[in-house]
């Protein structure tokens, strides 16, 4: 069966430059960097190259990041991490209504905790207004937590001038970059945050390895205790092999980011063209313009979209559809809820997300394959033949 | 090209031999589970309901051992709607419901058939024990399986031909113990998922919290005797059920039994055990494989639950209802479940039970 991958914001194949770059550490590379003697000295000058490579992708300092095992952890260490050090201060927190399951649920863990927090609405093309933000700072906010791109949507937020914001107030401000790092430029310089969250496995990298950027001179607690390892900010021997790979992952995309991702637009413009010229009744979901390259979030009116899924995946075709509830199955997005679409429309939902690697046939072939499962389904769909029968 | 099969999936050793079965006779089969019920509130671990977050998992690892895909389907809209809100809504009238029948029926016979349209599939398997005979010119009939043991066509009698055409039972016609023997031999898990005995959406310890939890407000009323005559009080209808001895609270000569609920008066009527016989019921909301009742009077032999060991009766079709006349009196006939009829080993259809007579 041919297979086209275009789920890129769930995981990406890994670079096979990535792949040469971890060899050495599956064999004679195994030392471990805390070790003073000849087997860990290498493999710590390994771990503090990559360091390097990555403070130079996002323009920071090296000691400005801290390792984790994925970008989950890092949302927890900037939330929970502030949190825990500053609660005396204050237990007021800003998110949003649309943030990634890893800073939603550490915040409601936090609620639980006496913490106050305000979920900041996004309009309706799923965009959090700085507005809002500014509304909701209070004399004991001390965080304010909105992510840079969504996973789903691929909607851009912005996130300078609600970074201006929360400085002016003299809140800390964290933004989860999961999604937006590798695809659109983030100069950690110019950008008004404090705590940055990435990953490894979004940009080609290994998965188990994500990074925090804290600002120099933030103080956070631990979430992991343990050794001395990233300065005391997080236990654990280092996933050498995980942070070797996102090194040489975000320092290939230092060199040939604008190129691949302006292939990966013209092909994401392409897709999302022939879709919604060949398929009537589809919907947008999210921003038209302020959105990732390689995002697109459709709504196939009249069709569920786990039928669509389902179909798409026996034909080889991988992309993903609203959120994955514990059991597996798929229900109605809480992203496009809150940005107010239609729930029938929310339960029709598909997200396609392309990347490195993606060519002009496979976008063909997935237009085409679409094309005839939406028609099959609408078919046999009772509301379609009744919208069908009113027009 | 090969023939597409959704088989519903719950991990245990029956459904499992019952894909396995399929995809050795050359179909192209698709593990399926379906997702009806939000198990994140279950706080206390469940084993024997049809679809716990563990028996999913079991039944992931299966269909990876048979290396074919398995997909969650989430059905808990249609559950809430065909399932639950019957229930509560039967609860309330007074009648003990069977939620399982309906699950059946809407959920795994319904929209799995659907879902098998969207997926191209031509029809679903399960794990069920019951034998389906296909007879020319594509007519269907049901009948039980041979290990009375394990029978479960007294929970299928809704399914008529047009349906079981496309609906496939592959461990159905076995005894237990060879198909434990298959999964044996094949290397698959031989997990037994209990016969769900309880309400597998119930999910804490009593009926009253889950239907109080759903609006249905307790309230206290009177036991009263066949005459009339007042008992003593009980704390709400939803707590008793016909043929009920247990927790009544009445002290009396001889032991009482539940025999009857008028949900209208909030009245439990109370009897002796010969109060609890029934001589006949009225059958509503029927169905039959065939399509149509063998004739408007015949005989059958019916199961007015699930483990009835069947009696025969006289029956007469009327207005769409079943009257149905025991040859001898029976305990515990419970409005709200299910009578199933049955010529032999044949199931012929059946209904929802309205009310004994006495």
């Amino acid at each position: 069966m041919r297979k086209v991958y275009l789920d890129h914001n769930a995981t990406t194949p890994v670079h096979p430059e990535v792949k040469g770059a971890i060899a050495p550490f599956l064999s004679e590379m195994f030392g471990n960097p805390s070790s003073i003697h000849w087997a860990g000295r290498g493999v710590r000058k390994a771990v503090e190259d990559a360091r390097q490579e990555i403070a130079a992708f996002f323009g920071c300092q090296p000691l400005e990041i801290v390792f984790t095992s994925s970008g989950t952890e890092s949302d927890n260490l900037a939330i929970k991490g502030i949190a825990y050090r500053k609660g005396n201060a204050g237990k007021h927190m800003i998110t949003s209504a649309v943030e990634h399951p890893a800073v939603i649920n550490t915040c409601k863990f936090l609620e639980a905790q006496g913490y106050r927090v305000t979920y900041a609405p996004v309009n309706r093309q799923g965009i959090v207004e700085p507005d809002s933000v500014r509304r909701a700072i209070a004399k004991d906010t001390i965080l304010v937590s909105i992510m840079h791109a969504n996973n789903e949507t691929g909607c851009i937020m912005p996130v300078a001038e609600i970074g201006r914001i929360a400085r002016e107030a003299g809140v800390l401000m964290h933004t989860d970059a999961v999604q937006a790092a590798g695809k659109i430029p983030i100069d950690w310089k110019e950008l008004p945050a404090d705590l940055l969250t990435f990953s490894g496995h979004k940009v080609n990298g290994l998965k188990g390895i994500g990074g925090l950027i804290a600002r120099k001179g933030i103080e956070m607690e631990a979430v992991l205790h343990g050794g001395h390892q990233e300065r005391g900010r997080r236990g654990g021997t280092e996933n050498v092999m995980g942070i070797v790979a996102m090194g040489k992952a975000f320092s290939l995309l230092r060199e040939g980011m604008t190129e691949e991702v302006r292939e990966t637009r013209r092909l994401r413009d392409k897709f999302e063209k022939a879709l919604f010229e060949r398929i009537p009744d589809l919907v947008l979901n999210g921003h038209p313009t302020e959105r990732l390259p390689n995002t697109v979030n459709i709504s196939f009116r009249f069709v569920e979209g786990e039928a669509m899924l389902l179909n798409l995946d026996m034909v080889g075709i991988a992309c993903s559809s609203g959120s994955a509830c514990t059991s597996g199955s798929l229900e109605a997005s809480p992203i496009l809820m809150a940005m107010g679409a239609d729930p029938v429309d929310a339960q029709g939902a598909l997200r396609f997300s392309l990347g490195r690697g993606n060519t002009d046939e496979e976008i063909e072939y997935a237009v085409d394959a679409t094309e005839v499962i939406v028609d099959k389904l609408r078919a046999m769909s009772p509301l379609f033949r009744r919208e069908a029968k009113a027009r | 090209m090969k023939k597409r099969i959704l088989a519903a999936m719950s991990g245990g050793v029956d459904s499992s031999v019952a894909a396995l079965l399929l995809q050795r006779e050359g179909f192209e089969v698709i593990g399926i589970s379906m997702d009806l019920y939000d198990f994140s509130t279950v706080t206390r671990n469940r084993p024997g309901t049809c679809c716990s977050l563990d028996d999913l998992y079991d039944a992931r690892r299966v269909c990876d051992l048979m290396g074919i895909p398995y997909y969650v389907l989430n059905l808990r809209d249609e559950f809430r709607r065909e399932v639950i809100d019957p229930f509560v809504k039967e609860y309330s009238s007074g009648r003990t419901p069977n939620p399982c029948i309906l699950c059946n029926e809407y959920l795994k016979f319904r929209a799995l058939l659907r879902k098998a349209d969207e997926l191209g599939a031509e029809g679903v398997a399960t794990g069920h024990y019951a034998v389906i005979r296909r007879g020319e010119k594509g007519k269907c009939r049901l009948f039980a399986s041979p290990d009375a043991s394990k029978d479960q066509s007294y929970f299928l009698y809704s399914l008529d031909s047009e349906r079981l055409e496309r609906i496939r039972f592959p461990v159905g016609g076995m005894m237990k113990s060879e198909v434990r023997r298959i999964a044996v031999e094949a290397g698959l898990p031989v997990f037994e998922k209990k016969e769900s005995q309880d309400v597998c959406f119930v999910t804490d310890d009593s009926y009253t919290a889950f239907l109080s939890r759903k609006g249905i407000q307790e309230k206290e009323g009177h036991f009263v005797d066949r005459k009339g005559n007042i008992l003593g009080e009980h704390r709400g209808i939803l707590r008793y059920t016909v043929g009920q001895r247990k927790g009544l609270g009445i002290a009396a000569k001889e032991p009482l039994y539940v025999v009857a609920i008028d949900a209208e008066r909030n009245e439990v009527i109370l009897g002796r055990e010969d109060e609890t016989l029934a001589t006949g019921a009225i059958v509503a909301r029927t169905s039959f494989v065939a399509g149509a009742p063998p004739a408007s009077e015949f005989g059958a032999t019916v199961k007015v639950r699930y483990r009835h060991p069947g009696v025969p009766a006289a029956i007469r079709f009327e207005g769409g209802k079943l009257s149905v006349r025991f040859d001898a009196p029976q305990r515990s006939v419970t409005p709200g479940q299910a009578l199933v009829l049955y010529d032999g080993n044949e199931v012929l259809g059946g209904g929802w039970i309205e009310c004994a007579s006495v």
